[in-house]
């Protein structure tokens, strides 16, 4: 379960502008769907993403239940030095799954 | 005939009243919704007593859309994303879904481009409105309308 895709190139120039595409693979139940019996079934999101390149926070984003399951979040950094980028996304039940790539900067 | 009301009056007012009492079900029956003004008053909440003026903004999604359930949206924010004049934050927000509020995203000048992406999910044909807040303290949005045809939430995914 709760498996996550990251897409981060694995080398780019310095001052280079880097795309970094995340797919992580979760229900996202709304909270507004009733089952079979039409009890209402609990709400489980993810409700925070966050993005940090050599432990400085770069992105955020709070997600709502209008966020599709599996949620898939694309934004862009600045390649500054060659490091890590972690990946930390949390939500209702507990739920917290980190992730990290490396990149190297020429 | 003085007494008695006309048949035409009858009809009229006994037709108001089934209309009345109509909408009255469809209100409790209708599962929870957010409406235009709800929107406006997520919207307000975000950038307080700031002025939203449209531009420099663009919110890209599909005009229509046959499953409401994901919906590729694009949101990109002109802006040179320097350490003097960058994007912090860029919300979504929706007039008909459950809830208004869609996603919040933070950045900063080290996001090097104002451009984010993501999957939403639409409940209905409806607006969706993208705001952009700036490090000067304006707020900008975009405003797109989208036609679902399989609704989102009420469904299975």
């Amino acid at each position: 379960m709760a498996g996550a895709l990251i897409n981060v190139p694995e080398r780019a120039n310095r001052g280079e502008i880097v795309e970094i595409k995340t797919l992580i693979s979760h229900p996202m139940e709304t909270g507004y769907r009733r089952n079979q019996s039409g009890a209402r079934v609990e709400r489980d999101i993810i409700r925070l993403f966050v993005a940090t390149y050599n432990g400085t926070e770069i992105f955020r984003a709070e997600l709502h239940p209008a966020i599709t399951a599996n949620p898939f979040i694309v934004f862009s950094t600045v390649a500054t030095e060659s490091g890590t980028l972690t990946f930390k996304w949390t939500g209702d039940n507990a739920f917290s799954v980190t992730e990290s790539a490396s990149i190297t900067v020429d | 005939m003085a007494e008695h009301p006309s048949r035409r009056e009858f009809l009229r007012v006994a037709g108001g009243v089934a209309a009345g009492l109509g909408l009255g079900a469809v209100i409790t029956v209708t599962p929870a919704r957010a409406t235009p003004a709800a929107m406006q008053e997520a919207i307000r909440k975000v950038v307080g007593a700031s002025k939203v003026s449209p531009g420099r903004v663009k919110l890209e999604m599909p005009p229509l859309s046959e499953n409401g359930n994901t919906v590729p949206l694009t949101v990109s924010v002109e802006s040179p994303m320097t350490a003097a004049d960058y994007v912090k934050a860029i919300h979504v927000f929706t007039e008909l879904n459950p809830q208004p509020d869609v996603v919040s995203f933070r950045l900063g000048p080290r996001a090097g481009r104002a451009r984010v992406a993501t999957r939403i999910r639409l409940a209905t044909t409806q607006t969706v409105v993208a705001v952009s807040e700036l490090s000067d303290g304006s707020f900008w949005s975009d405003t797109v309308a989208v036609v679902v045809t399989l609704a989102a939430c009420l469904e299975d995914a």
